[in-house]
This record gives structure tokens, C-alpha cells and sequence, in this order.
């Protein structure tokens, strides 16, 4: 692959006590790339995505996101400075399966809140840039409202809005959609999708099957902690190699049917 | 039958209305220092630092565990023997009722602030928020709303904890009210006008809670 590399894991480990919950994880994401991780509750694949932005704290390995770079087998996560985490967790958006938005402002407040408290933006700045996100994701005449008000996946929208507002590098979904009414699942998919058009490098964890064949350009399956397959979708959602895949695929489908 | 007769009590409304604004004065000092109190202690006590939350939770057990007639005889008593100081009544009632209502507030703060969702902290983690900056903005205004009626009602109770001070004549409106019962051997009058000023006082501050709880509930 001749595209640079975004986001890079080696060896990564993560326990929490005496569970643990990612064995060694390695991983290499191009710039621009979709990648979908799936498989079976309790895989790890959320714990791996909290990883990548530190809001788990990994034991071992080492990750590196654009130029910034951990190595957990020199540090100890408590050793790092609370600014050097938030300077880090900046240049990765995390959207949340339940949205988490800030109740008491309103939707344009949650999208500017970033640019003016962290980065420091003047509210103007700001106030223009959520703007023309929040017409991005379909919201723009939702701006004055506040969260309550919403339907799951406008909120979801405006949890996508919010976290590009800080031009991250990465963008990370962690169950974007399990929350939603199936009839809202649509809309915030296109608007994932409108994102991987632009060439945003994302990782996705999902149940939506379909969807990750569509849009993701790599599919990892994972379970118990370790990555069990990875490859194009068409490898490994059409034609799985390892017995684990396939029965997570066979009982996905038999849902889905 | 006793035959009241309140009228004799108008040549001591002087005396009475200082009471007055002695105790609404005194409380209100109580109720600044003791907010500031449990605001930093409340704040502390949610640090990750083991120490300090040890420390804190130790002042609240005592100050929640103990009476607080006991603190302000404690405070008069024996705390200037211990320091080897003199605390005038009004130091010592201050320093008590302060830390009496600091160790409350400060539980309704930290009770505030771990009601709101570990989502909310996780999300402005993830948009690169520093805990201060989590804290300040996001939390603390959640909080401050739903803290907002048990506040109220605590600062009234303090209110009514001010009448403790007249064990160290500190002249407040019970305080008076002994006074003129001394002065006219008419307690009966004088105890039912000093019940009737307090209700007056707090019967406004109770409503003002109450509408404050609807809001929160609609809210």
C-alpha cells in the first residue's frame, strides 16, 4: 500500500484486572482508509477503539495516530500528563453508541464547545464552522434546539458534527447505530458514508453487516481479544477462512434473514 | 385561662428586630462560608488523589456525626484551650455553624457531581477536554442544577441551626427573645412572636425550594 500510514498498533494489551480483554493487537490503517470492526459482544472491539484515544488506558503496545505516538511498554498510562492525553484524544473524534451529548447547551453549542474551550477558537470562528457542519449532517435549522428535542439519529448527527468539529485525523464509531430505531439506522449511516467519500480515515465498530461490506475498505473480525481475520470485505465477510468468522457471519445472517 | 396580651411586647421591638437581623445577617455569612466550604470539600472529595479524599470524608463523618449545640460549645470552649486563642462567641459560632454546613453542602456537591453520566466526562475527554476543563463545563453546570434544591433546603435549615446560638449569647432572635422573657415574665408571648418570625422568614424560602424542585423534575 503506497498511501501513509494514519494509525499504527503494535502488541497492544489491555487488561482490566485480572480479565483480560486485548491479548496482542496489531493493526495498520492507511490514511483515508474505512475499516469495520466486527464480531461477538465481549471481543474487545470497543475496548480496542477506547484504546485508540486513550479513554481506556492500554497496559502494553504501542499506538501511533498521525505523528503522535505512545509506547506503553516504556510508560505507564498514570504517568502521563492530563494535557498530554487531551492534546492526543483532540486529533481522533469519537462518536458514542449513546450520543453523550451536552444536555445543557444547545446542539450549535455542543459543536462549537471544542473549537472555543479546547482549541481556543474565537466564538465567531466557531460559531461558523458548526454551522456549515451541522448543514453538513442535515441539522443546520436544528442549531438553536436543545439535545432533548431530538430524535436518536439527529442527535447521533449532531455527536458526528461535534466531533468533527475538531478536524480530527481519525474518526472513531463505537456502535453508532445500536441505539437507534431501526428507521433512524439510514440516516446516520449516510452521513458515515458521505464522510468515507470524503477520504476520512475511520474505524467503525458495528453490527451493521451490510453496511461495513459497502463502505469499509478493510473488515477486521475479532474475538476474545485477538484479531482472528482481517482483509477486504469481500475476503472476509463473503468468504470467511476461519471457522470463528463464519459462525459469527451464520448467526448475523440468520438474524438479518 | 391565660389571658394573652401581646401588645406590651411593642416597646421591645427595638430589641426584637436586631434579633432579626442578627440571625437573617448571621445565616447569611454561615451560608457563604459554609457554600465555599463545601464546594472546595465536595470538589475534593471527588479527586482521584486517596489522601485528600481521606482527610475530607473524616471531616464530614465528624461534623455530620456530632450535634452541632455540641460543635458550638466545643468551638467556644475548648478549641481556644487547645490553640491557646480567644474566640469571641461570634468566631466560634461562625467557625461552627461554617463547618457544620460545609460538611453538608459538600456532600450534596459530590452527590451532585457522580450523579451525572460517565458518558459526559467520556465525551469531553474525546474532543480533547483536559478533567478541569471536563469538570468545568460540563459537569459543574449539570450539576449545580440538580444540587440547586437540596442547597436551599440545607441553607434553611442553617437558618433554623442559628438559634443554637444564644447558648453563647451571641444576641440572635432567640437570644432576644430570652431577654424579654426575663424582663416580663411573659415567655408565652415573646417564644410564640419569635416561632412566628422564623416561619415568616422560611415560609417564602420553603416555596422558592419547592418551585425549584417542579423545575428541576420538568426540567
Amino acid at each position: 500500500m503506497s498511501k501513509p500510514i494514519m494509525i499504527s498498533v503494535r502488541g497492544l494489551k489491555k487488561s482490566f484486572g485480572d480479565q483480560t480483554v486485548l491479548r496482542d493487537i496489531n493493526l495498520e490503517i492507511a490514511k483515508g482508509e474505512v475499516v469495520a470492526l466486527i464480531g461477538p459482544s465481549g471481543s474487545g472491539k470497543s475496548t480496542l477503539l477506547r484504546c485508540l484515544n486513550l479513554l481506556a488506558a492500554p497496559n502494553h503496545g504501542v499506538i501511533k495516530i498521525g505523528g503522535e505516538c505512545f509506547d506503553f511498554d516504556q510508560t505507564v498510562p498514570e504517568k502521563l500528563s492530563d494535557r498530554t492525553m487531551a492534546r492526543f484524544r483532540a486529533q481522533t473524534g469519537m462518536v458514542f453508541q449513546h450520543f453523550n451529548l451536552f444536555p445543557h447547551m444547545t446542539v450549535v453549542q455542543n459543536v462549537m464547545e471544542g473549537p472555543v474551550t479546547v482549541l481556543r477558537r474565537p466564538k465567531a470562528h466557531a460559531h461558523a464552522q458548526a454551522m456549515k457542519l451541522l448543514a453538513q449532517v442535515g441539522l443546520a435549522e436544528k442549531a438553536e434546539m436543545y439535545p432533548e428535542k431530538l430524535s436518536g439519529g439527529q442527535k447521533q448527527r449532531v455527536a458526528i458534527a461535534r466531533a468533527l468539529a475538531m478536524d480530527p485525523e481519525v474518526m472513531l464509531f463505537d456502535e453508532a447505530t445500536s441505539a437507534l430505531d431501526p428507521e433512524l439506522v439510514g440516516e446516520v449511516l449516510n452521513v458515515i458514508k458521505q464522510l468515507a467519500e470524503r477520504g476520512m480515515t475511520m474505524i467503525l465498530v458495528t453490527h451493521e453487516i451490510a453496511f461495513a461490506r459497502e463502505v469499509a475498505d478493510k473488515v477486521i473480525f475479532m474475538r476474545d481479544g485477538v484479531v482472528v481475520e482481517a482483509g477486504p470485505p469481500a475476503q472476509v465477510i463473503d468468504a470467511p477462512t476461519q471457522a470463528a468468522t463464519q459462525a459469527f457471519l451464520a448467526r448475523v445472517h440468520k438474524i438479518a434473514a | 385561662m391565660y389571658s394573652w396580651d401581646f401588645g406590651m411586647l411593642w416597646q421591645y421591638r427595638g430589641i426584637i428586630v436586631s434579633g432579626v437581623i442578627t440571625t437573617v445577617l448571621f445565616t447569611a455569612v454561615v451560608v457563604i462560608t459554609g457554600l465555599l466550604v463545601g464546594v472546595l470539600v465536595g470538589l475534593g472529595r471527588v479527586s482521584s488523589n486517596r489522601t485528600l479524599c481521606g482527610v475530607l470524608r473524616g471531616y464530614v463523618e465528624v461534623f455530620r456525626c456530632t450535634p452541632v449545640l455540641v460543635q458550638l460549645i466545643w468551638f467556644y470552649y475548648a478549641l481556644p484551650v487547645l490553640l491557646g486563642i480567644e474566640l469571641s462567641p461570634w468566631m466560634a459560632a461562625a467557625l461552627a455553624l461554617t463547618l457544620y454546613g460545609g460538611a453538608f453542602y459538600s456532600e450534596i456537591v459530590r452527590g451532585g457531581i457522580v450523579s451525572i453520566d460517565a458518558g459526559q466526562t467520556e465525551a469531553g475527554q474525546a474532543i480533547g477536554m483536559t478533567r478541569w476543563q471536563v469538570m468545568r463545563r460540563l459537569i459543574l453546570p449539570q450539576a449545580f442544577r440538580r444540587m440547586t434544591p437540596p442547597l436551599v433546603s440545607q441553607s434553611i435549615m442553617q437558618l433554623k441551626n442559628t438559634s443554637l446560638l444564644s447558648v453563647l449569647a451571641v444576641p440572635d432572635l432567640v437570644y432576644q427573645g430570652q431577654l424579654i422573657a426575663h424582663d416580663t415574665y411573659r415567655p408565652l408571648e415573646i417564644y410564640t412572636l419569635v416561632a412566628v418570625l422564623y416561619f415568616i422568614i422560611l415560609f417564602p424560602a420553603t416555596v422558592v425550594a419547592k418551585r425549584l424542585e417542579l423545575h428541576q423534575i420538568k426540567a
